[in-house]
């Protein structure tokens, strides 16, 4: 069946005004940041602070509605599910990614994640809507099963759970850094204002420094990051686990084997193993903290090359990306 | 192993250091002894995070190098391109990467060390399964959860209360007389989690059994076969044919197929919509032939074995006649597709009925498109089909004995005798009388057979896989102590309580079902 052209309109425009209201909730949630270090800088309530960022985040739900909609008449528009190519993937596993966060915001308090969520989501789906943007068309006829809504669902589950573990992993490093310099700056004779004086903060990579410290300051421990990190890569796992095992089950149907060491299957599968190092890691002692953070940040490495790097340099039996 | 049931908590009472079942870090090490020393450095978490480690970094040269079991037509290619480095990273066996004896030595040693890791800790966790829980250390007000309250019910009913409240929610309970009046109740819950763990690695080993078996027993070999013909489940028959280590031909079942018909339908932009075989096929050669539609995602399964649509392309008919108009050759010839759009080529070698033997090279069209570089096809289906033939006059070398390709001519050694472009119907008129027909367009479908008697045992293990990840994962384990003791004399209340609880992991959500449980005690 030809795909419905007025449809696949609506979804591009949907998908525009999504991307936007994206980046309008990212600059919100900046903003309650800069409000609130300003606020803690005259000793005033942050109150307006708090409001911006309540605003971000009904504009990230507003946003995310928009998202939904597009990916919805997408589907409608091609007649198949909108998960066929690499231009819907990656608005999928943005998707999944703002789900992730509105889902961790409905049972803790989160809202500090909002612009380092979004920053990546909004990058991703304009590198998805210019480089990776096809328009709506029907599926090759071997992904044409059942199985495209099982092993696909779980593959961009995964991908976007992996996307906010990621984030929360890179905040917790920073957060790291500064802990152990304001520990090693406690150790000297001088107190943390004194080593400011000693390397005044000048020149763009001192403001940049200062920023860093900033934000960092304003993030919670890193314990708590870390934990929610874990929390994250916990519920990322076992759906990575079952969308590999999915795929093998399908590979069975489809190319007469259920692993064939394909490119896309062997870079999964070292997702996986460096996402398996990660939990060995933090039940280790001596690997704890830093060393399993650096573990997860390899594993996110990984899956971005088992999604960039194989579907468009590596040719395999996944090499229906859409793209040339 | 991974202990995925432990956090970093951090407290440091006796009692809680047992909540992981993990082993302890090796001892000291015994000079007289460097078999176990060696052993425990095995088992270590420590190696296993290495070899993990390894093992990633070792199937990485397996996606940037091509490889013999993916695509052996790019390894021959990679030789040509760089004879001096191929060799020698075939002598690595880079271009086998997860046959390679390097890459089999990680992950046997991940797996000694998996095993040496699970035996002691299915031993433990068995034996934690049976045990109550821990007493109450001294000081629970020093755990990460703590509560403390009065009460005016004695000792002995307060910390019957708890137990109640406790057994009601499922945990496993033990009351403790611990003297002077003093009652205490130790409570502990989720030791699925450790099961969760234990099941998750006992089923990476069982994954390991289920895919060796296919590796030894299994089977896989393609065919191609043209509309209207037929194949036979022998070996001989197949076009390549891999058989594994262990593999018996007496253990290929006997059941045979009949190609009646290729079917495929496109996009207006040439991409390809569906594909289907429409096939006859016998279990055994005494069955009643049924028919079957194999397409993409659909295989055929017959006998323990299955049968795929792996490829698909044109055969053309041409028929050759001699200078008397005397029919010499008829066949069907499978053309093998250059690209999406099915331009294709092929060879038909007549070596006999003629003066001089006669062979033709030709590239056929589907939907013929001439360019300034020379013609391609413009659509994959022959809307427009054209051949292009040229013709070859000399030895064929076909009694040399030497074993050619039947796509391939060795022109170098012939004479060429003309060229020409025929649409289906035309014939062709050598120079010596003899004429080419184009009959007509026919199809032809490669299918895979593969039979993996390992596949049921890999799925087992799969589920347990993905089941003991989740429990793992998804269960907290945690304790909880309550202690009642007389109120000093002269205090308000009779009884003095105190709760305090802990979990390794999700210590937030813990504080919610903690204050939910005290609740209830105080209630």
């Amino acid at each position: 069946m030809a795909p419905n052209v007025s449809l696949a309109h609506t979804s591009d425009v949907l998908f525009a005004w999504a991307v936007l209201t994206y980046a309008v909730a990212m600059l919100g949630f900046a903003a309650e940041f800069a409000f609130a270090r300003i606020a803690r800088a005259r000793g005033e309530d942050p109150v307006r602070s708090q409001r911006i960022g309540k605003a971000a985040v009904v504009l990230t739900v507003i946003g995310w509605a928009v998202h939904v909609s597009s990916v919805v008449t997408r589907g409608l528009a091609a007649h198949r599910v909108p998960w066929g190519n690499m231009f819907e993937f990656s608005t999928m596993v943005a998707l999944v990614a703002v789900t992730v966060f509105l889902a961790l915001l409905l049972r803790q308090p989160v809202r500090f994640l909002g612009a380092f969520v979004l920053a990546p989501v909004v990058l991703y789906l304009g590198l998805a809507g210019t480089v990776l943007y096809v328009p709506a068309g029907p599926l090759q006829p071997v992904l044409n099963s059942y199985w495209i809504k099982i092993h696909v669902v779980a593959a961009i589950t995964a991908s976007g759970a992996f996307m906010v573990s990621g984030v929360i992993t890179l905040l917790y490093l920073m957060k790291s850094w500064l802990e152990r310099r304001a520990s090693a700056v406690s150790l000297g004779p001088g107190t943390a204002a004194a080593v400011e004086l000693r390397q005044p903060a000048t020149g763009l990579r001192g403001s940049a420094r200062a920023m860093v410290d900033g934000v960092a300051r304003w993030l919670p421990s890193t314990d708590r990051l870390d934990r929610l990190s874990y929390q994250v890569i916990g519920f990322a796992f076992p759906v990575w686990t079952f969308a590999i095992i999915a795929g093998a089950i399908w590979a069975k149907y489809a190319w007469s084997r259920y692993w064939g060491w394909d490119p896309k299957e062997t870079w999964s599968f070292i997702t996986w193993v460096a996402y398996a190092a990660y939990l060995h890691a933090r039940a280790t002692a001596g690997w704890r903290g830093r060393r399993a953070a650096y573990l997860s940040l390899v594993g996110f490495g990984c899956l971005m090359v088992d999604y960039y790097v194989v579907n468009t340099v590596i040719t395999g039996l996944h090499s229906y990306a859409g793209v040339n | 192993m991974t202990d995925l049931a432990t956090d970093s908590a951090t407290t440091e009472t006796a009692a809680t250091e047992q909540l992981s079942t993990a082993p302890a870090p090796p001892a000291p090490s015994n000079r007289r002894r460097p078999l176990l020393r060696a052993w425990r450095q095995l088992t270590s978490m420590r190696t296993a995070l290495l070899l993990l480690a390894l093992l990633a970094l070792a199937a990485v040269p397996g996606t940037l190098l091509p490889q013999r079991g993916l695509n052996p037509v790019n390894v021959a290619q990679f030789y040509r391109d760089h004879p001096s480095l191929a060799p020698l990273l075939d002598k690595l066996s880079l271009f086998d990467v997860f046959a390679a004896p390097w890459f089999a030595a990680i992950y046997l040693l991940l797996f000694v060390s998996l095993i040496g890791c699970l035996v002691p800790r299915i031993r433990l966790h068995t034996r934690a399964l049976r045990r109550n829980p821990p007493r109450a250390p001294r000081n629970l007000q020093r755990l990460p959860a703590s509560d403390g309250w009065s009460a005016q019910a004695s000792s002995a009913h307060v910390i019957g209360a708890a137990r109640a409240v406790l057994r009601d929610a499922h945990w496993r309970v033990e009351v403790r007389d611990e003297g002077d009046g003093v009652v205490s109740v130790a409570a502990e819950k989720g030791y699925l989690r450790e099961t969760g763990n234990l099941v998750f690695h006992v089923a990476l080993l069982l994954l390991l059994v289920g895919i060796a078996l296919g590796g030894l027993f299994g089977y896989k070999g393609t065919v191609l076969v043209p509309e209207g013909s037929g194949f036979a489940n022998v070996r001989s028959s197949y076009d390549v044919f891999s058989p594994s280590r262990l593999f018996a031909d007496s253990s290929l079942p006997p059941f045979s197929f009949t190609l009646r018909k290729f079917t495929a339908s496109y996009e207006p932009n040439g991409q390809p919509r569906s594909f289907g075989a429409t096939v006859d096929y016998r279990a055994t050669p005494r069955a009643a032939a049924r028919p079957f539609d194999i397409s993409p995602n659909h295989p055929l399964s017959i006998g323990g074995s299955d049968v795929y649509l792996v490829g698909h392309g044109y055969a053309l008919r041409l028929q050759v006649r001699d200078a008397k108009g005397a029919l010499v050759y008829d066949k069907v010839t499978p053309f093998l597709p250059d690209d999406a759009m099915f331009t294709s080529h092929g060879v038909v070698k007549v070596p006999a009925g003629l003066p001089h033997q006669i062979g033709l090279t030709g590239f056929f069209y589907p939907t013929y498109g001439p360019s300034p570089l020379g013609a391609q096809s413009t659509f994959p289906a022959p809307k427009d089909p054209v051949l292009d033939l040229a013709a070859w006059q000399g030895d064929l070398g076909l009694s040399g004995g030497t074993p050619q390709s039947v796509y391939q001519l060795p022109v170098a050694q012939l004479k060429n005798v003309g060229t020409t472009q025929l649409t289906p119907g035309k014939t062709w008129r050598l120079r010596d009388g003899t004429s080419v027909t184009f009959v007509g367009v026919e199809q032809w479908a490669t299918f895979q057979v593969a039979r993996d008697p390992g596949t049921k045992v890999v799925l087992v293990a799969a589920v347990f896989i993905v089941a003991g990840l989740l429990v793992s994962l998804r269960v907290r384990r945690r304790r909880l102590w309550v202690r009642a003791r007389p109120a000093p004399a002269g205090a308000a209340a009779a009884t003095v309580v105190e709760a305090g609880g802990l979990a390794r992991t999700d210590a937030d959500g813990f504080a919610v079902e903690f204050a939910r449980l005290v609740q209830r005690m105080k209630d």
